[in-house]
């Protein structure tokens, strides 16, 4: 990755397919398709889970039964039939007390096609990984340097287990079950996901790594992420997501519960490019996801993301601004192409005093897709000297897309101060032809002028990631234009 | 350097450039002057290779080869240069990152490795000196909040850096002040040289003031009604085009 050349690039460029869309053959085990009580209490049973853990389970099935899926998004899709859904799907291979030389080696492969290699990524810097593939955690790495620092990094199912007090203070602090559709429904079948708890006034000194992949068909994937900072605490955390290609549409709900505690520090960076789908709207992901972090007093959240995948995508990265003088970010660049999806924005919430918080999104829409800027920033009335600055700027390449921007404010504190950007431009054949007579050839233009849009958000993200963002949009823009 | 023979264009079935000829020599700096509306950025988009133009008759040959056939990179590739009366602006990509990489595209298509930093940089130093322009300006946002002297003044940056063997300056000295006006034109006057060839093209004399021609060519209705020396650009701007149109006319 880190030597990736624009030769690579172009040679990419070429397959216009979906790259990871390969399958690997692994012998699975998954559960009848639907939902109901017993299935819940299986997945939990499966997992070995204590019994407060079930009980927390089934009460959100019975809230998520009660609800009905929100149908205020700009998107429109079929409703995925949750009865069709299997809730499970565990590579049989995988076993939490196997070390990596045990790892099936189909699995393995399937890493290297990713490019994330364990045995490189071991050797390579300062990643550590938590991988998850469809539902169980195969294998973490890193942890014994981690745990030196008495950094807990390991699979949500190990938590439950090794951690159980602290699972049980903090989840659904932040996302309560009741909050949406699809965060009860997390709640109720969530099959893994990757819990991080940094101790006082610890600096975690590696960014920490979670790739996830969905592998078996027609499997949802629900992954329960809980990341706590404890006070003075930092830590940088990457998500990185790619699902093979499929014909039938894949659910993926997953819930993100940040807590950072009197200045605390976290970094959450997520690089998206589920399976959008083919060029003629068939298949991809839906990608309905709910991340939400608090913070305590003078703590700090930064959400970036890029998200260049799945067919429909509905996700608020959003910060609750609790303690005084706390610090909420949001950078995001989503880029939508053909027939995708997307409404994804983030909400501020405002409730302590001097709060700010700082909101760019980068919107870029070509082919036929939708792409929709959907912003709540609320002050409330405590919250004196609050401050938000939000830009929103779209990119659109072509005359089939659309770009939309929904900014909501809610002000209930005078001396709040909120300001709002918005642009919109269009990639034009003249930006095109100038920079084709310098040499430039259109593909290498397109990804020139976007990366120039999007530098504010790439900006943002770690320097690995930033090379296999901007990778990324290359990618996902090929043949838009021309 | 550059032969055009009975060049035939049209846009939208609206008929441009209705039999051009013009032969370029390596070392020569041509004008090509006239009214608005005659046809004189036409004919430069056309030699850069622009599609909403079609070429129905004739050819264009540089260096020998004739260039039809070729995209508007490939053509960079080969040497042409094209200064933009209106260059566009790139939010959020410097003039820096934008000279490298049309540079390091130009050798990728002559088969070179990308140039190594250090060279890039020192290369970027001399120009920028060369042309007066203050580093700082370097790591601006291509064009964006640019006056007209510094679009233009970036444009002759590029083409310093890019060194082409035809460099074609479309109205170059439209919106420029006089100084800006002569520090552009030094830069050009400096970059000349036996190797290459410069088209200029100007509805004022004002610049051939500051870049001498070796020929002047009056368009006019999408054909070069009359062509000489510098002698002519003077009697043009002393005259105006009227008397040129009445002559096409008989």
């Amino acid at each position: 990755m880190n030597k990736y050349t624009e030769d690579d690039l172009r040679e990419e460029l070429k397959t216009k397919e979906y790259e990871y869309g390969f399958y690997t053959e692994l012998d699975s085990e998954t559960f009848p398709v639907g939902l109901n009580e017993s299935i819940v209490k299986a997945i939990s049973k499966k997992k070995e889970e204590p019994d407060w853990m079930t009980e927390w389970r089934l009460e959100a099935f019975r809230i998520w039964k009660e609800m009905d899926e929100p149908n205020w998004a700009n998107v429109k899709y079929k409703k995925p039939d949750f009865q069709s859904i299997a809730y499970y799907s565990a590579p049989k291979t995988a076993d939490p007390n196997k070390t990596l030389d045990d790892v099936d080696p189909d699995l393995l492969a399937m890493y290297k096609k990713l490019g994330i290699s364990i045995d490189e990524q071991k050797k390579m810097n300062n990643v550590a990984m938590d991988i998850v593939v469809d539902s169980v955690s195969v294998a973490t790495t890193f942890k014994k340097t981690l745990s030196e620092k008495g950094i807990i990094f390991m699979s949500i199912s190990e938590a439950i287990k090794e951690h159980p007090e602290l699972v049980k203070k903090y989840i659904g602090t932040v996302v309560p079950t009741t909050d949406n559709y699809y965060s009860a429904l997390n709640s109720a079948v969530f099959s893994d996901g990757s819990f991080c708890y940094i101790p006082k006034g610890v600096r975690c000194p590696m960014e920490l790594s979670t790739y996830f992949r969905i592998n078996q068909a027609g499997t949802g994937q629900f992954e329960r992420t809980l990341l706590i900072a404890d006070e003075g605490s930092y830590v940088s955390y990457l998500e990185g997501c790619t699902a093979p290609s499929r014909d039938e549409n894949q659910l993926h709900a997953a819930v993100v519960e940040l807590i950072a505690q009197e200045n605390a520090e976290i970094k959450y960076s997520t690089v998206q490019n589920w399976y959008p789908g083919d060029k003629n709207g068939k298949g991809g992901v839906y990608n309905f996801v709910t991340k939400r972090g608090l913070c305590e007093k003078n703590a700090k959240i930064s959400w970036t993301q890029v998200e260049t995948g799945s067919a429909v995508t509905w996700k608020y990265p959003s910060c609750i601004l609790k303690g005084d003088n706390s610090v909420g970010e949001f950078y995001s660049i989503a880029v939508t192409n053909n027939f995708q999806q997307a409404d994804t924005g983030t909400k501020m919430v405002h409730l302590g005093k001097n709060t700010k918080s700082t909101i760019i999104s980068k919107g870029i829409s070509a082919g036929k897709s939708q792409n929709s800027y959907r912003g709540l920033v609320q002050i409330s009335s405590r919250a004196d000297n609050a401050r938000n600055f939000s830009q929103c700027d779209s990119l659109l390449m072509g005359n089939d897309c659309g770009a939309h921007t929904f900014p909501y404010i809610e002000a209930k504190n005078k001396t709040a101060q909120i300001e709002h950007e918005a642009t919109t431009s269009k990639i034009g054949e003249d930006q095109i032809f100038y920079c084709n007579q310098r040499g430039i050839e259109t593909e290498k233009a397109i990804a020139l002028i976007v990366n120039g849009f999007s530098k504010d958000v790439l900006n943002k993200l770690p320097m690995e990631f930033a090379v296999e963002a901007q990778k990324l949009l290359e990618i996902s823009l090929e043949g838009s234009v021309g | 350097m550059l032969k055009i023979t009975n060049l035939h264009a049209h846009i939208d079935e609206k008929s441009i450039l209705k039999g051009i000829n013009l032969d370029i020599k390596a070392g020569e700096v041509h004008a090509i002057m006239g009214p608005n509306g005659s046809g004189k950025s036409t004919l430069a988009s056309v030699i850069a290779g622009k599609e909403e133009y079609e070429v129905e008759k004739g050819e264009i040959k540089l260096e020998g080869q004739n260039i039809d056939e070729l995209s508007v990179e490939e053509r960079a590739h080969k040497g042409i240069f094209l200064s933009f009366q209106y260059p566009v602006e790139i939010p959020g990509v410097t003039v820096t990152n934008f000279i490298k990489t049309s540079l390091n595209e130009t050798r990728k298509a002559k088969g070179l490795q990308d140039m190594p930093a250090k060279e890039m940089l020192k290369l970027i130093r001399e120009k920028s000196e060369l042309l007066e322009i203050d580093r700082k300006f370097l790591s601006r946002s291509l064009n964006q909040g640019f006056s007209g002297g510094e679009k233009k003044r970036n444009e002759i940056f590029q083409m310093a850096m890019l060194e082409p063997k035809l460099a074609i300056l479309d109205e170059t000295d439209s919106g420029l002040d006089i100084d800006a006006l002569r520090i552009v034109a030094n830069g050009v006057n400096k970059l000349k040289s036996e190797d290459n060839a410069v088209l200029i093209i100007t509805h004022y004399q004002r610049l051939l003031d500051y870049i001498v021609p070796d020929y002047v060519h009056v368009l006019y209705n999408g054909k070069i009604v009359k062509s000489g020396t510098k002698e002519l650009a003077f009697e043009l701007e002393e005259k105006g085009y009227d008397w040129i149109k009445q002559e096409a006319g008989n």
